[in-house]
């Protein structure tokens, strides 16, 4: 085809030859950074208000990892002005940024670089604007919390703010500060968000209440796939408060004038329905790992390197790795709150995507998008793809029932528990082989459900779509590709062998939906490849750190290793007693993001199985720092979560229905089994901020796992390090 | 049915049923959001106040047991402005990361540092055993309670070290 004939097409217009750039650019858009590419106005992302404050816009939402806080230091120290001056607008589909998910310890790299050109392009305007109007030159000027001065003039960005217009699009062409000029960036500053909180002044959607609203509850079925055959709905109608039962196919909501009244109703609901139930559920243990290699799979080579040729004397080594059904298992249930008022539905979510939650609404209710509002509260930590958005779904359900009041529906901890969908159960098999000290060829191979089933694209992924008459499925799950990789992710080697293979096993059917769980496949796969290290190492009789740095070249890897030995001690040959040991685990999160390098102490109790993490050491490199108190209560936390979900985390279930459904089903780590841990923080300030939000997870599971070795000589391949499975390991 | 209970010390009233766990009453009649949902059933903390000074999960407490009690929530810590030690040294310690326990970790802090003002590590700890956190902030909450019991027998603490120091 001509050129010409392509204009055609892809255009509709006929122009002549002259005007071809011009052409190209408006249908190839300049690339501007981080998520400016997407939101490309700057009043998008910043207004300089009259009254001297800044209203700062992100598509990106507080999950407790302290973002709006890290993203108002950026805004502030870009636009010279202070940090109180700043106020922070989230998601919220009518009127922030599109940002699609807060997820994956991506933030600060797509809101955060957006808003360091947006605000310093910003910044540059007003100086424009101020010079023009003091008659100065603009290299004369500068700034100093929002006032302008030079050559003996002055005003301020509040002045100017009038007759400044960011109604353009960014250029992206005003280069972010130096470091050596950053002042508000890299300051450990305290959470915004924090005092309201420990106030127990109104923070979170739970919180919200608004006029006029009534409070609902959703009753699940008994089981996966159980169909409702009979409910005495007028019984439930006539409960005192009841305002409204919506049933439709199997989906049960009900909505009361007060909270209890809800529960108690939906309990009757509950004790009155009867349901035909299935026994589908996979099996327990180790029944569930075979099951798991015999599902129908989508294979897919995810690296290939075949270099060398392996000598025959080489040593091979064999391993399997398996990690059960877990939960996010946040502290507060999911909560939304939904008004369905003339025709338009509002809906208050702590969701982690307002504006793929709406999407989804959308198909769910038949409402269009343009009648949907989704507005982002602060909710209970998700840790990922919890209940959510599933919970904004059943609220707007029945918030078509209220008679435009607002329902506010919060799931029960046995919803919560019985319903969120989970993090997937894995087996990961390796295999490699040893040469004159050295890896010569390595193996990894995953089996894995899906590790995002969240809203967005086809299909509805809210969890009552497929309960309604006409039900409506979850889309056909993908998982992404490398370099983040999901099901994946993590498992492609940061080390240099000279031949490898990493296979996906990819299990599209979930007879238990699982998706988004903090760091998706990569807890499990360093898990599996940070184990593995040890094994060869051992195999090869040497230290696994010196191991390890063999076949490292990343030099920023290197760093972080080595800094952890520094800090930890570590002594190369030091013995384990039998009972007390320590591990080393590292790795750089999505082979994209933060580097953390582990060192775990362990002291395990021989006779009873149990384990116990005495300390842990993490040393990380996550580039440029924004908020270094910030970095450290992420890693920390996921030091803690990991260990959590490490010895103790397993869902219970049967072949009918989920068991787990309190706490003394899913136990979890408890202030006094919670190790102390050191973090270091090497700050590189020249460096693009890496993400960090789970960045330890990964490191910390393999560090215990290879301390427990350490300590007994025995390996430890099956999650989680029960006191029952220790036992029968050391038997 | 009408029910009149003394809150943060003041007497309010709500109709409800008697047997509406207080956790509810607090939030949605009287529109104090301190104690949390999290549960429902005594496990996890989230729901703590104090009756009679000692702390208490009101999701499983009746509101017609309330009779003559004095129940005290999260508000009454900063009342008048000014925040209590332990609220102040959860700040100072950055020690949330959703905070969505905090209410129910300040809570029991207090009853503990209401009968042991001065305690070990391991009392924080055993105090707080049955407060579920999921964010993995357990070891900011511990210092934060430490960071308060200093503060408030700051004074003779203080004293302390330095006789220490000179024996
Ligand atoms: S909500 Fe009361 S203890 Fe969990
Ligand atoms: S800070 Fe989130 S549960 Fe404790």
């Amino acid at each position: 085809m001509d050129r010409r004939g392509f204009l055609i097409r892809s255009g509709g217009i006929v122009v002549g030859f002259s005007l071809l750039p011009a052409v190209m650019a408006q249908s190839q858009p300049a690339a501007l950074p981080g998520s400016l590419q997407s939101n490309r106005m700057l009043d998008g992302w910043l207004r300089i208000n009259a009254d001297g404050t800044v209203t700062v816009f992100t598509g990106k939402v507080e999950l407790g990892q302290g973002i709006l806080t890290a993203l108002a230091q950026i805004a502030a120290d870009e636009l010279d002005v202070n940090y109180g001056r700043i106020t922070m607008v989230s998601a919220d589909t009518s009127r922030s940024p599109n940002e699609g998910m807060t997820a994956g310890s991506q933030s600060v790299e797509q809101s955060g670089t957006a808003l360091h050109y947006a605000a310093a392009e910003a910044r540059d305007i007003l100086l424009q604007t101020a010079s023009s109007r003091l008659g100065v030159a603009a290299e004369q000027l500068s700034v100093s919390d929002g006032t302008i001065s030079g050559g003996g003039a002055k005003t301020t960005y509040w002045e100017l703010a009038q007759d400044t217009d960011l109604r353009r699009e960014a250029s992206g062409r005003v280069k972010p500060k130096p470091p050596a000029r950053r002042n508000v960036i890299g300051k450990a500053i305290a959470r915004r968000d924090i005092p309201k909180k420990v106030r127990g002044e109104p923070a979170y959607v739970q919180d919200l209440r608004l006029p006029e609203m009534v409070f609902g509850r959703v009753v699940r079925p008994p089981s996966r796939r159980a169909t409702l055959e009979i409910i005495d709905e007028a019984a439930v109608s006539a409960m005192p408060g009841v305002v409204a039962l919506v049933r439709d196919g199997n989906f049960l909501a009900v909505a009361a004038e007060r909270e209890e009244q809800a529960i108690k109703a939906a309990e009757k609901i509950r004790a009155l329905a009867k349901w035909r139930e299935v026994a589908d559920l996979p099996p327990n243990g180790s029944a569930l790992y075979e099951q798991l290699q015999k599902l129908p799979s989508k294979d897919s080579v995810i690296s290939a390197k075949a270099g060398v040729s392996v000598s025959a004397g080489a040593t091979s080594i064999e391993a399997v790795y398996t990690r059960p059904y877990q939960c996010h298992a946040s502290i507060g249930p999911s909560c939304a709150i939904a008004q369905f008022k003339e025709g338009k539905l509002t809906v208050w979510t702590h969701s982690q995507g307002v504006f793929p939650l709406r999407e989804h609404l959308a198909k769910l209710t038949g409402i269009a998008q343009s009648e949907i509002v989704a507005v982002h509260v602060d909710g209970s930590g998700c840790y990922g793809h919890n209940g959510a958005d599933d919970v904004a779904g059943d609220a707007a359900l029945l918030a078509r029932a209220t008679g435009g009041r607002p329902v506010k529906l919060q799931w029960m901890r046995e919803d919560e528990f019985g319903w969120e969908p989970y993090g997937s159960p894995m087996v990961i098999k390796m295999a490699g082989r040893l040469d004159a000290g050295r890896i010569v060829d390595w193996r990894h191979d995953i089996w894995s459900h899906p590790h995002s089933t969240r809203p967005g694209g086809a299909g509805t992924n809210l969890l009552a779509g497929a309960d309604l008459a006409k039900p409506q499925y979850l889309g056909y799950p993908v998982n992404s590709p490398q370099p983040s990789g999901a099901a994946d992710r993590n498992a492609v080697p940061l080390y240099d062998f000279p031949n490898q293979q990493v296979v996906l096993h990819y299990l599209p059917e979930m007879p238990l939906r699982t998706s988004a769980l903090r760091t998706l496949g990569a807890y499990a796969n360093v898990f599996a490849l940070e184990s593995f290290m040890d094994e060869l190492a051992v195999a090869a009789a040497v230290d696994p750190v010196e191991f390890r740095l063999r076949h490292m070249k990343d030099a920023r890897a290197r760093a972080v290793i080595e800094a952890a030995v520094q800090r930890a001690d570590w002594r190369p040959g030091a013995k384990g007693d039998g009972a007390r040991g320590r591990g080393f685990a590292f790795a750089k999160y999505k082979n994209l993001a933060a580097y953390v390098a582990v060192v775990a102490d362990i002291e395990i109790d021989r006779r009873s199985g149990e384990l116990s993490v005495k300390r842990v050491v993490a040393v990380v490199d996550a580039g440029l720092i924004i908020n270094p108190d910030g970095v450290k209560n992420q890693i920390e936390g996921g030091v803690i979560q990991s260990t959590s979900w490490t010895l103790k985390e397993s869902l219970r279930y049967d072949r009918q229905k989920v068991l787990t459904r309190s706490w003394s089903e899913y136990p979890i780590l408890t202030f006094p089994e919670v190790p102390a841990v050191d973090i270091v923080l090497l700050d590189r300030p020249d460096e693009k901020s890496l993400g960090t939000g789970e960045g330890s997870q990964g490191p910390t599971v393999a560090a215990i796992a290879n301390a427990v070795a350490h300590a007994t000589g025995r390996r430890a391949r099956d999650l989680p390090f029960t006191p029952e499975k220790l036992k029968l390991l050391l038997a | 049915m009408g029910f009149t209970i003394n809150v943060n010390g003041r007497a309010r009233s709500a109709e409800a049923a008697g047997d509406t766990p207080l956790l509810y009453v607090l939030r949605n009649d009287f529109g104090l959001n301190g104690a949390k949902y999290g549960c429902g059933v005594g496990q996890c903390g989230a729901c703590t106040v104090m009756i009679d000074g000692k702390a208490t999960r009101s999701c499983v407490t009746a509101l017609s047991s309330m009779n003559a009690k004095k129940v005290m929530t999260l508000e009454s810590l900063s009342d008048g402005g000014k925040m209590h030690p332990l609220q102040q040294a959860f700040i100072e310690e950055q020690a949330a990361q959703c905070g969505y326990c905090a209410n129910g970790m300040i809570m029991t802090a207090k009853a503990l540092l209401d009968r042991t003002p001065r305690p070990t590590e391991a009392q924080i700890r055993k105090a707080l055993a049955a407060n579920f956190c999921r964010c993995g902030t357990h070891n900011r909450i511990v210092r934060a309670v430490q960071r308060a019991a200093n503060q408030m027998v700051g004074g003779t603490r203080t004293a302390a070290v330095v006789e220490g120091v000179r024996a």
